[in-house]
């Protein structure tokens, strides 16, 4: 057969030929564009479109920019050394860096102080976060309220070594008793937590440090970034608790409770936070029993507080209703009473299933605090529309002001929304 | 109302509370400093400098008050408030006495329930117009944009004027003064409308001041001072009789600079004597110290050098004294006399 | 919770009240309902205790008094003579005026970005990425006074317009768009213009008839009319034909640049204020409805296309008949409750000057009055009153949509 065929044929190829590359049009850069940016006639004029719109973003803004002023004392001295060009007074960014981020009163050789505050926010954070990391780390998160309340106010360190000791206390009364009686556990925490500081109060001196490192700082003197950190991390964490609380009430088979709690959730989610804000500022201050001096900020938690307990409510009450009703009969056909249903099978499936909508009610409330700039606290916004626009120097500076706040607000928002896109994934543990 | 009942005991415990609070001036002095509240940043009047310290008119008056109790200047507590939070915060007893530029009308005084302890400026409402506008009288805004900084009187006396002369406007109300100014030169009011002094003040920041006018009229008497809570008359005293020695030192030619020299011994002038303690138990009446007058002098000056430092006509703002000046020099600065 | 326990015939103990599942329950509500009432009583105490001491009242006496101020925007007669009761109607209804109004247009830019995200073109699925993530993490009280400002800024004042020989021309002679607002001309209608405005309604009852035909007809025989042109010709041929043939019985008030030194005035105008605030909470909750879009139309499983396409159905029907009808089930329970924001964020209009309820009534009234309890408790039960409604919208709605199981 192969005599035959090599006599008839000229030339046969014995070896498999290379493969050409592809057309230039079908391959490479150009398949790239074509499939992804032209690839009907409507698609390629929305691309045209796009082109237009990022130009025009592009040339808008990028010569303003780089042309940027960073070193100026004021806002006509940057005009000088821009001499009518185009151009940011980035300057104003530098010389009010402090007042953005710490407020204006807050003293300035103790910066350090809410500094190592927020550093140790993320180690403390951690551990919460990311489930990998040794549980150990759980100890300094249940410290690190206490140390940042006395590293951020200072004062003398009696004040939070006794919260500190309180809820210890309350806390091994939890561990000791749970397992006999939830409700034994808890209330019994509370009422130990309080005899603690009752009697720590009487008996520890409350010596106070006037000057020094730790010296105190009143609230009203925090200001900046500082606060709207502190509004969010605080309020997030405090309605947490209160939250679940909510969410399992407004599940309760009891009439009034749940009545108490549908009232109360749907009151503050129908309100805008301002206007909770408005009580916080004007009209909480006469809910308080005479000269009990509850200062604003502290109103101003509670109202936030309230607010996002609300809304984290709703996210766990979704939770709980996703639930599959067998897990809610498994637990009764095991014979555990409500708190150990809830405490032992319920909540841990429960809450796992809200995180992701947790962490976006947490963005949410954290862009919220900016709300406080227009009850007169000076937070970043209440810093830029107040004392930095105010000031003879710098009146005039808005976008690279604004433009700061926008940025510093989103690297902290994407941050955290990426991360719970993270979490999503890592706990889509069942089959799919 | 049986809940009323149920808590009368807390009742008594809170009028006990209430009754006890009454006593500013104790409450005050056990503090160890003076809550004071000032405007959230109007330059001149009260307004944090890059460092964190309040500067200006209003801040003056309270510091003199603290220093008048305490002896020292810096025994204050600012706390910024806006035209909406500021009644609030006096009335709920967060702040001592409010110096923001407040004026003095018959429901604040009467259905607010404060009490005016003076005024330290005579303001009244006056307009900024661009000079290319060529408008030379408020008669002639027939049809203007006007926008108004809101929470003070302005907007009352601004529709009284239009309604009286019998012209229509479009307000546009603005929440503060930074944002005034930006819509303001953008053009997108013709009118700026606030007290005279803001904006004189306001117009002093601008890049080309010499391209703005500030209208001849002045529609409103907007008479401002600190204000205390009604009912606790000692603490009005004690703000009402500083403010009083500020504008008497003026008077009677003891400064910043002559008042320890003055204060050392007893002068020849029998009120300067009084005004300064070294005759006399004025002080102990107030429930002050001897010095209390001194020390408040001392703080920032008398009134005339206070209003000279933060808004004369030395300053950016650049106002002149006018109505503020002394009695004696054809002004409706007056005190009553310390004997 | 419901735990079986012997019943003990007769004998009731002290001792079951905690015990006893039967009665544990009333135990704590009983507690529940005493410290509630305890709260509530010591809170109400000490406010009235509070008020006591300083000599004030809780009246509402202010809202009939002349609120002394005037209102740029308004909807209603409203003079600096009206009550404070009238100034707060305005506010009311300038809330209700931008929460629509927003409620449309983020509608209409969540949609677009939503769908224009999942498109194949990279280029713009990545700008719309962009344009959600930028929208989302930032608070809208920076975009509003971002926005504010851009537009206080790049655009002219009024007076450009102004004059003999302005320095600018009204676009189409008709047109102005300043930093004070938008100017454009106003129909003004004649007897017989009603009577065209009337065919036009009529007309567009009549598109819709003929499109509800057509789908019967489509369902019934599976002949498919042409649906385009006829609507087209529907809504306009009438009401075109009717305006000549009644010889054109609509004028146009066009904006008079001569009228006034200081602004331009007559025909239609749109203030700044409103439209900063209805742009910003557009855009800015936009980007949410952008993703819950984007959400929906992905929880419509590929099967479902796929199986359409299968059926030789055209893409641009897949999504109109088989893939939106399916997402709009995923996609409306979160859309009416951004809506809800929407509403709750216009709270935010007096950074821009524009007087909704916020402003008049929890702004300069509460300013000129003190009545600050009084003003808030009013606002906090608008703001309630509106979001009950809505709420009670989603609650009908998801019933109506329920997934009818069988």
């Amino acid at each position: 057969m192969s005599d035959t065929h090599n006599r008839s044929v000229a030339f046969v190829r014995t070896t498999e030929a290379p493969s050409l590359p592809p057309p230039s049009n079908a391959a490479g850069p150009f398949k790239w564009l074509k499939d992804n940016l032209f690839a009907t006639p409507a698609n390629s004029l929305l691309t045209i479109i796009a082109i237009l719109v990022i130009y025009a973003v592009v040339t808008g803004t990028f010569p303003w920019m780089f042309n940027g002023v960073w070193n100026s004392s004021s806002l006509a001295g940057c005009r000088e050394v821009l001499d009518g060009t185009t151009g940011a007074c980035f300057a104003v960014l530098v010389e009010r860096w402090n007042q953005l981020l710490f407020g204006f009163q807050y003293p300035t050789e103790l910066y350090w102080r809410p500094g190592l505050a927020f550093v140790l926010l993320f180690v403390a954070a951690a551990p919460v976060l990311f489930f990998d990391l040794p549980r150990k780390l759980l100890i300094f998160t249940a410290v690190y309220p206490f140390l940042a309340f006395w590293l951020i106010w200072g004062g003398s360190i009696t004040a939070p070594l006794l919260a500190m000791a309180g809820v210890a206390a309350g806390y091994f009364f939890y561990q000791r008793f749970v397992a006999s009686s939830f409700a034994l556990g808890f209330f019994g925490a509370i009422v130990v937590a309080l005899l603690v500081w009752k009697i720590g109060g009487a008996i520890l001196p409350g010596s106070e440090i006037a000057e020094g490192a730790m010296r105190s700082v009143p609230s009203r003197d925090l200001g900046g970034f500082l606060l709207n950190m502190m509004f969010g991390v605080t309020c997030v964490s405090l309605s947490l608790p209160l939250g679940i609380a909510l969410a399992l009430g407004r599940q309760s088979s009891m009439p009034l409770i749940k009545f108490i709690c549908v009232i109360f959730i749907e009151f503050i989610r129908g309100v805008p936070l301002i206007t909770l804000l408005f009580v916080a500022n004007v009209m909480l201050g006469y809910f308080f029993p005479p000269g009990s001096g509850v200062d604003l900020f502290l109103r101003v938690v509670i109202m936030i507080t309230m607010f996002s307990a609300a809304y984290i409510a709703e996210v766990i009450r979704g939770g709980l209703a996703a639930l599959p009703k067998g897990q809610y009969e498994a637990a009764d056909s095991l014979g555990l009473d409500y708190a150990q249903a809830m405490r032992l099978i319920i909540l841990p499936q429960a809450l796992k299933i809200s995180i992701p909508g947790i962490v976006n009610v947490a963005v949410g409330l954290f862009k919220d605090t900016t709300l406080v700039s227009v009850i007169s606290m000076f937070d970043l916004i209440g810093m830029i529309r107040g004392p930095i626009l105010a000031s003879t120097e710098w009146s005039g500076v808005y976008w690279e002001l604004f433009g700061f706040a926008a940025v510093l607000f989103f690297v902290v928002c994407y941050g955290i929304s990426q991360y719970s896109q993270w979490l999503e994934r890592r706990l889509a543990t069942d089959h799919r | 109302m049986k809940k009323t009942v149920l808590f009368g005991a807390l009742t008594v415990a809170g009028l006990a509370a209430g009754m006890a609070s009454a006593a500013t001036l104790d409450d005050v002095k056990a503090r160890g400093s003076l809550n004071c509240g000032v405007t959230t940043g109007l330059v001149g009047f009260a307004s944090p400098d890059a460092n964190g310290v309040w500067d200006g008119f209003d801040v003056g008056v309270c510091r003199a008050v603290a220093a008048a109790i305490f002896g020292d200047p810096t025994a204050v507590e600012f706390v910024p408030t806006t035209g909406k939070t500021r009644f609030t915060a006096l009335a709920s007893g967060e702040i001592d006495m409010l110096a923001r530029n407040t004026t003095w009308t018959f429901s604040r005084d009467i259905d607010l329930k404060f009490e005016f302890t003076g005024v330290n400026y005579y303001d009244g409402q006056g307009f900024l117009v661009p000079k290319d506008l060529g408008v030379s009288s408020a008669k002639d805004l027939d049809g203007a944009t006007v926008c108004i900084q809101t929470g003070t009187t302005t907007e009352l006396n601004l529709a009284d004027f239009f309604r009286s002369n019998n012209i229509s406007y479009d307000p546009v109300p603005i929440e503060t003064n930074a944002e005034g100014q930006q819509q303001y030169l953008a053009g997108a009011c013709d009118v700026y409308t606030t007290d005279a002094s803001g904006l004189a003040a306001t117009r002093a920041s601008f890049e080309n001041p010499n391209d703005h006018v500030l209208l001849p009229e002045i529609i409103s008497k907007e008479p401002l001072g600190p204000l205390v809570r009604h009912g606790d008359n000692d603490w009005g005293d004690v703000v009402r009789w500083t403010l009083n020695a500020l504008i008497t030192a003026e008077e009677l030619g003891v400064t910043s600079a002559n008042v320890a020299d003055l204060a050392a011994a007893p002068t020849d002038n029998p009120e300067v004597n009084r005004l300064l303690g070294t005759e006399g138990e004025l002080g102990a009446m107030l429930g002050l110290e001897a010095d209390w007058a001194k020390n408040a002098i001392a703080a920032g000056g008398n009134y005339g050098e206070l209003f000279e430092k933060n808004i004369g006509e030395n300053t950016p703002i650049g106002l002149a004294r006018g109505l503020n000046a002394q009695w004696t020099e054809g002004g409706l600065i007056y005190s009553p006399p310390f004997r | 919770m419901t735990s079986i326990t012997d019943p003990q015939q007769g004998s009731f103990r002290l001792s079951m009240l905690i015990n006893d599942t039967r009665y544990r329950s009333y135990t704590f509500q009983a507690i529940a309902f005493v410290v509630l009432a305890l709260c509530i009583g010591f809170v109400v105490n000490n406010l009235f205790t509070n008020l006591a001491a300083q000599g004030l009242d809780i009246s509402f006496d202010f809202l009939g008094v002349p609120a002394g101020y005037d209102i740029n925007q308004r909807l209603i007669e409203y003079t600096s003579q009206s009550t404070n009761l009238r100034a707060t109607m305005v506010g009311i209804l300038n809330t209700l005026l931008v929460a629509v109004l927003a409620c449309a247009t983020a509608t209409v830019f969540g949609v677009l970005a939503g769908v224009l995200r999942l498109s194949n073109n990279w280029l713009v699925s990545k700008l719309m990425a962009f344009y959600v993530e930028i929208f989302r993490n930032i608070p809208v009280l920076i975009w509003i006074l971002i926005i504010y400002g851009i537009m206080t800024i790049s655009l002219p004042g009024a007076r450009p317009y102004l004059g003999e020989n302005p320095d600018r021309e009204m676009l189409f002679g008709m047109f102005a768009f300043t930093n004070r607002g938008v100017n454009a001309p106003a129909p003004v209608f004649d007897p017989l213009g009603w009577v065209v405005l009337a065919i036009f309604v009529l007309s567009v009852v009549g598109m819709f008839l003929y499109r509800r035909y057509a789908k019967q007809l489509l369902y019934k025989t599976g002949r498919l009319l042409p649906m385009g042109w006829p609507s087209v010709l529907i809504v306009f041929v009438p009401a075109i034909l009717a305006f000549f043939v009644l010889g054109q019985p609509i004028t146009l008030d066009i904006p008079d640049t001569m009228a006034n030194r200081f602004n331009i005035k007559g025909g239609f105008q749109i203030g700044a204020p409103l439209i900063a605030i209805w742009f910003a909470l557009s855009i800015y909750t936009g980007a949410f409805i952008a993703e819950n879009v984007r959400a929906g139309i992905q929880a419509v499983s590929k099967g479902q296309t796929e199986a359409a396409a299968a059926l030789g159905i055209r893409p641009g029907r897949i999504m109109s008949l088989v893939v939106l009808p399916q997402a709009l089930r995923v996609i409306i329970p979160p859309l009416i409750s951004n809506y809800l924001n929407i509403t709750k964020n216009s709270s935010l209009a007096i950074l821009v000057g524009y007087a909704d309820v916020t402003a008049t009534l929890g702004g300069i009234t509460l300013n000129q009055t003190g009545r600050a309890i009084e003003c808030v408790l009013l606002l906090m039960l608008f703001y309630l009153v509106i979001s009950l409604l809505i709420s009670g919208l989603i609650n009908i709605y998801n019933n109506a949509i329920k997934l009818k199981e069988r």
